[in-house]
Formats: C-alpha cells, sequence, structure tokens
C-alpha cells in the first residue's frame, strides 16, 4: 500500500504527562522518539491537574514512603497491586526532585524545602495522625508539569506529530506491536509510523459519561486500541464520580459547599440527605451522597424540565459568606450557568472524574495479557503509562495526589524498560502489511455516503445516547437489573454505529471524521466498563452495587479482565505481596 | 463568518471549563466577530490553558486590547445556554 511511512524506536501515543515524561527518559537516553497527540501537546488534560504530586519528603511533618503505601493500599479497597504500590510509593521522591530540576516552580517553605499539602487520606504512622505529603505548584501542578516537560522534550528533540490521530496499533502474527497506523487532521493523509516499541499514555475516558470533569478529548482512544488488538481492559468498572457536578456541564462544586452548610435539595424541596444519612446529611462519604442524589432523580423527584438533577442550596448562608468564603463555585456557577447562588440553588448531579482501571501493565510499563499460560504475559513491543494503564496502584479507589504521581513514576520506568528492549532489539521486524490493511480499512470505513434511505445515523445523537445511557445504568446507581439493561443499550448502540455517516468528506481538518473515531472508541470502552461492573457482584472502593453493598474478598479480591475480541470476562489474582516489604492484609476501610 | 474545522479544533482544550466557553462562543458569538476580532480569538486559543481560563473568567487582565475586548463576549455567550 503506498503510504507515507516513517521509523523511529519508540513511539509514544499521548502527550500528556505520562506521555512526555516517558519521551523525554527516551529522548535524553538517545533513542529516536516520536509523540502522537491528536491536540497540540500543551492542551492535554494532565493541564487540569490542580491538587499536586505524593512524595513522602517529610518537608513539613515526618513521613516515610511505607505509611504512604499503606495509604495507597488502604486507599485502593485492598484491590490494588502491592508490589507497584511499592514501587511507586519508593520512587516518588524521585521523581519529585527530577521534576523539580526539570523547571516545575513548587510552592516552597520559607526553608526553601518544596512546601508539601495535607490531602484525605494521608496518614503517619499506618493509619495514625494526618501526614502532609503533597507537593504542588500553587493550584496548577498539572499545568507547570506539563509546560515544563514540553520544554525539557523540545531541548531534548523530542519528535512531535502534533494534531495526529492514531487510529490502530499495528500488531503481527506473533503478537508483536510495530507501530500505529494515524492520519494527520490537518491534511487528512494518512502515515504508517513502525517503532519496534509502542507506548499507550492516551489518558482517560470520561466522556463515557454524560457529566464528567474531564475535557472532550478522554475519550479512551488508546484503551479502544488496546481492546481490539486484541489485550484486555483491567478494572474498568472502577470509575471515581464526584457528587456534585455541575448538572448538564460537568465542573466541580467542590465539599467546601456542603462543608460551609450548603445542602442538596430534591424537587418537593426536601432536604433528602437527612433520610439516607441521618447523622452526617449532606456531609456523609462520597459515595453515599452521589448515590442518594441519583436515586432522586431515579425516582421521580429530580429538578428542572428533565427532572435530570437535584439543587445544592447556598441562599441561607447569605451574600456576605458565599462572597467571603466561597467565591469560587459562586464564580463557577455564574459563568457556567447563567445562576448566581446568592438569589438561586445550583443544579447538581454526581460527575465522572478518574478511571482507575485500563490497559494491565505491570510494573516495567509492559502490557501483560494472558497469552500464553499466565494471565500476564508480557505483549512484545507494547508499553501503557497513566491513566490508561491499570499497572494497578488505584486499585478500586485513587487517592488524591497520586494520579500525577502515577503518570511520572511510570511514564519514566516504562521508558527505562524501553531503552533496555531496544538494546536487545536493534532492528524493526518486518511490518505486517495486513494489520495495516485492516488499520486502514477502520480509517475509509467514514468515507462511506449516506445511502439516502434513512437507515444512516448520526455521530452526535448516538454520542448523547451513549453518555446518558452510561449515565443512567453504570454510574453510581448500580444494580444487576439497572445494569443488564445499560449492556443490551450499549450494545444497540455499537450496532446502530455501524450505519452511522458523516456529512463532511473533506480531506482537510475533517474533523467530524476524527469525532466519529472517538465515538467507535468510547463504545469499545463503555462495553468493557459496564460488562465488567455487572460481573463483578461486590461493593469495592468506586465501585458500589446496591444489590452486593458489601465487599467480598472471599470471591472478589481480584482483577477484571474484559477481552473485547470474544466479549468475554475473566479474572487475576491481585498481587497482593510487596517487593521487599510485608504484605497489608485486607482490613474494613474506614477514616 | 462561521469558525472554520481548524479554529473549531483549536479549541479543543486540556480542561472542560475551556472546552465549554470556547464551545458555547464559537456557536452563539464567533460569527458577529469581524477579522480583527477573529484574529484576536486566534490569539487568545494560543494562550495556555490555564492562562486562557484565568482572562476569560477575569482573574487575570491581558495587555492584548483586541483580546479583552472578546472576553465579555465569551461570558455572555457561556450564561447564555439556559441552565438545565
Amino acid at each position: 500500500m503506498n503510504l507515507t511511512r516513517r521509523k523511529f524506536d519508540a513511539l509514544i501515543i499521548g502527550a500528556g504527562g505520562a506521555g512526555l515524561r516517558a519521551a523525554l527518559q527516551l529522548s535524553n537516553g538517545d533513542a529516536k522518539v516520536a509523540v502522537v497527540s491528536k491536540v497540540f501537546p500543551t492542551r492535554s488534560h494532565t493541564v487540569a491537574a490542580q491538587g499536586g504530586v505524593n512524595a513522602a519528603l517529610a518537608n513539613v511533618l515526618p513521613d516515610s514512603w511505607h505509611w504512604h503505601m499503606f495509604d495507597t493500599v488502604k486507599g485502593s479497597d485492598y484491590l490494588g497491586d502491592q508490589d507497584a504500590i511499592e514501587y511507586m510509593c519508593r520512587a516518588a521522591s524521585k521523581v519529585v526532585y527530577e521534576l523539580d530540576h526539570f523547571g516545575v516552580p513548587f510552592s516552597r517553605l520559607d526553608n526553601g524545602n518544596i512546601y508539601q499539602r495535607a490531602f484525605g487520606g494521608q496518614s503517619q504512622n499506618f493509619g495514625q495522625t494526618q501526614a502532609a505529603r503533597t507537593c504542588a505548584a500553587a493550584d496548577r501542578t498539572g499545568h507547570a508539569i506539563l509546560h515544563s516537560l514540553y520544554q525539557q522534550n523540545l531541548r531534548a528533540r523530542t519528535h512531535f506529530f502534533d494534531e495526529y490521530f492514531a487510529v490502530d496499533l499495528l500488531r503481527d502474527e506473533q503478537g508483536f506491536v510495530l507501530g500505529v497506523l494515524a492520519f494527520e487532521i490537518l491534511t487528512g493523509e494518512p502515515i504508517v509510523i513502525e517503532a519496534k516499541t509502542t507506548l499507550i499514555a492516551t489518558g482517560g475516558a470520561g466522556q463515557l459519561f454524560r457529566t464528567t470533569t474531564n475535557a472532550l478529548i478522554n475519550t479512551g482512544d488508546g484503551m479502544a486500541m488496546a481492546l481490539r488488538a486484541g489485550v484486555p481492559l483491567e478494572d474498568m468498572e472502577f470509575v471515581q464520580f464526584h457528587p456534585t457536578g455541575i448538572a448538564g456541564r460537568g465542573m466541580l462544586i467542590t465539599e467546601g459547599a456542603r462543608g460551609e452548610g450548603g445542602f442538596l435539595v430534591n424537587a418537593d424541596g426536601e432536604r433528602f440527605m437527612e433520610r439516607y444519612a441521618p447523622r452526617a446529611k449532606d456531609l456523609a462519604s462520597r459515595d453515599v451522597v452521589s448515590r442518594s442524589i441519583a436515586t432522586e432523580v431515579r425516582e421521580g423527584r429530580g429538578c428542572g424540565r428533565n427532572r435530570d438533577h437535584v439543587l445544592l442550596d447556598l441562599r441561607h448562608l447569605g451574600a456576605d459568606a458565599i462572597h467571603h468564603r466561597l467565591p469560587g463555585i459562586r464564580e463557577a456557577s455564574m459563568t457556567f450557568l447563567g445562576i448566581d447562588p446568592i438569589e438561586a440553588p445550583i443544579p447538581v448531579f454526581p460527575t465522572c472524574h478518574y478511571s482507575m482501571g485500563g490497559i494491565p501493565t505491570n510494573c516495567l510499563g509492559q502490557v501483560v495479557a494472558p497469552v500464553k499460560d499466565t494471565p500476564e504475559d508480557p505483549v512484545p513491543g507494547l508499553y501503557a503509562a497513566g491513566e490508561a494503564a491499570c499497572v494497578s496502584v488505584h486499585g478500586a479507589n485513587r487517592l488524591g495526589g497520586n494520579s500525577l504521581l502515577d503518570i511520572l513514576v511510570f511514564g519514566r520506568a516504562a521508558a527505562n524498560h524501553i531503552l533496555e528492549y531496544l538494546s536487545e532489539n536493534r532492528y524493526h521486524r518486518p511490518l505486517d502489511e495486513g494489520a495495516v490493511e485492516r488499520a486502514m480499512a477502520r480509517l475509509t470505513r467514514w468515507d462511506r455516503k449516506d445511502p439516502g434511505d434513512g437507515t444512516a445515523e448520526r455521530i452526535e445523537p448516538l454520542r448523547r445516547e451513549l453518555r446518558k445511557v452510561m449515565e443512567d445504568h453504570c454510574s453510581v446507581f448500580r444494580t444487576d437489573e439497572v445494569m443488564r439493561e445499560g449492556v443490551e443499550k450499549v450494545r444497540a448502540l455499537r450496532e446502530r454505529l455501524n450505519h452511522a455517516v458523516i456529512a463532511d468528506h473533506s480531506a482537510t481538518f475533517n474533523t467530524a471524521r476524527v469525532e466519529a473515531m472517538e465515538l467507535e472508541n468510547l463504545m469499545d470502552c463503555a462495553l468493557a466498563t459496564i460488562r465488567s461492573a455487572l460481573g463483578r457482584e461486590e461493593s469495592r472502593g468506586a465501585h458500589s452495587r446496591i444489590d452486593f453493598p458489601e465487599r467480598d474478598d472471599q470471591h472478589w479480591l481480584k482483577h477484571s479482565l474484559y477481552s473485547l475480541v470474544d466479549d468475554s470476562l475473566d479474572y487475576k489474582p491481585v498481587r497482593t505481596q510487596p517487593n521487599t516489604v510485608a504484605s497489608f492484609p485486607p482490613k474494613e476501610r474506614v477514616y | 463568518m462561521e469558525p472554520d474545522s481548524r479554529t473549531r479544533w483549536r479549541c479543543r482544550r486540556g480542561m472542560l471549563e475551556n472546552d465549554w466557553l470556547l464551545g458555547q462562543f464559537l456557536a452563539q458569538g464567533y460569527a458577529q466577530l469581524d477579522q480583527e476580532g477573529r484574529d484576536a480569538f486566534e490569539r487568545l486559543l494560543d494562550y495556555p490553558d490555564n492562562v486562557l481560563l484565568d482572562v476569560v473568567m477575569g482573574r487575570q487582565t491581558t495587555v492584548d486590547d483586541g483580546i479583552a475586548r472578546l472576553v465579555p463576549a465569551i461570558r455572555a455567550a457561556a450564561a447564555a445556554e439556559t441552565a438545565p
């Protein structure tokens, strides 16, 4: 096939923090590196991470990587792999100091050391007093990290394919991943990027849900590519939700609003949290508040013209308190809704924030799958890191400050292993032209015209329906019946997508085609998520089942693996044995 | 003049807040811009995401008069969408 072809030692798909950290390590290691990104690199979603990076530097309070490890294992509701968690917590200080040297302007103490904030879930002495572990660059840590890494990559001469969309992985008959088929969004021209190693760092799939804090770019592209290449996705049922996002928009209204005395009401004006949590009321834990809101809406007590949200009322706090103590929340409400919370309540609904699941990897960043004898055979040439991956350090629930740490530690680790692999695999394997043809078919499928017989489906309505189905059937209100119905609806939508056409067939900047392919990716991720959630008959971390309200370690202390190729679920054990220390056995998770 | 595909794609940002603000403006305000306004909008899109958001939210001022003139229109378009 007469296509433009380029060859690299390492190809990185995605230019967020994980991708750029890996790229920098590789470029500095003299590998020939290419980064493919569908948007300009500094517009990746890492930029939205405000909180910070956890590392036991002990600059503010006593701390140790081992305490950090305990907190992370406990936070994961014991589903996290303890070898990976130990690896991450031990590496944390090093990656923070590296960032400092790369130019990230961390906030400082008077003595010049890096300042550290206290976040929820952090403890000293294995669950005793509060720790202060989060290093931050004011409230824009992700932004500072992303920009510093990008500058460092330019200096290291990493090659960027900006505004290129990756279509599919190219995998040969022996299972080696040999690169990707992509196309340039500007010209529409396809390009085969051959690489001895490919790292997927495309972030999460938050756009699966109608209400999400995630940017529009978070469509699970890399996860879906892995699925189509025969790699299962791990633990996709674990999705972190925040109870109060701005309804219909997704942006977060922080707990501060309820902490200051704001309360939730339904369409009858009832403070419904009094029924669900008579003592804690509106300050009950996140999952309880989320599920209560969803229950109110499901039972017909939602507000608004579609009765699809509840209201967060701050009016009784008075103008002065709102001006002084909640200015950011007022600003967000006025900007994104045109509602001043001094005068009217804010429409809210649980909002999707983070995917704990993803492409299964080991501590070295290698993608692992049940290829031969074990559930964890490395897929040769394929790596993943960051939110796209599941290593799994977050298990069933991620702690604040651990996501930026994850992308840095495992972006770096994957690059180090890639350098080793490259030293042992010096030549490109012959490309499998069949794989190129299959990927091209996926691309050219969108050249199809509307047959004009009324059977053609359109992308935008299908996307809207998918996100609504996922919100209604697989967000915070999960029962067997609700999810079973959801699986059928997602399957029906995937079938309808086969009949979809786009109106724009121009070559130049055809974003309709990009959006169509993003929807294909979302559909695959949706099926993985809802099938895995239906399969797991327990409640653990972010996966909360009304029909199975308890954690069940006897049957479910294991990772889910969803395979798209045969639409099947499988499981593999949690790695409960750390590398050098004693295992933390499962205990009840109380804070 | 309606925004072209390239401008639309440049409005795909790293933060949902910016996706929303720019998306609403593309739908409801962009067509009224003259050439000077369109040029200013392209310059706004050159800003990093956090700066862009700060400028539009009024937390940071800009010395670029063209961009400063756009800000009220962007905010008006965002707030014009009826609450759900």
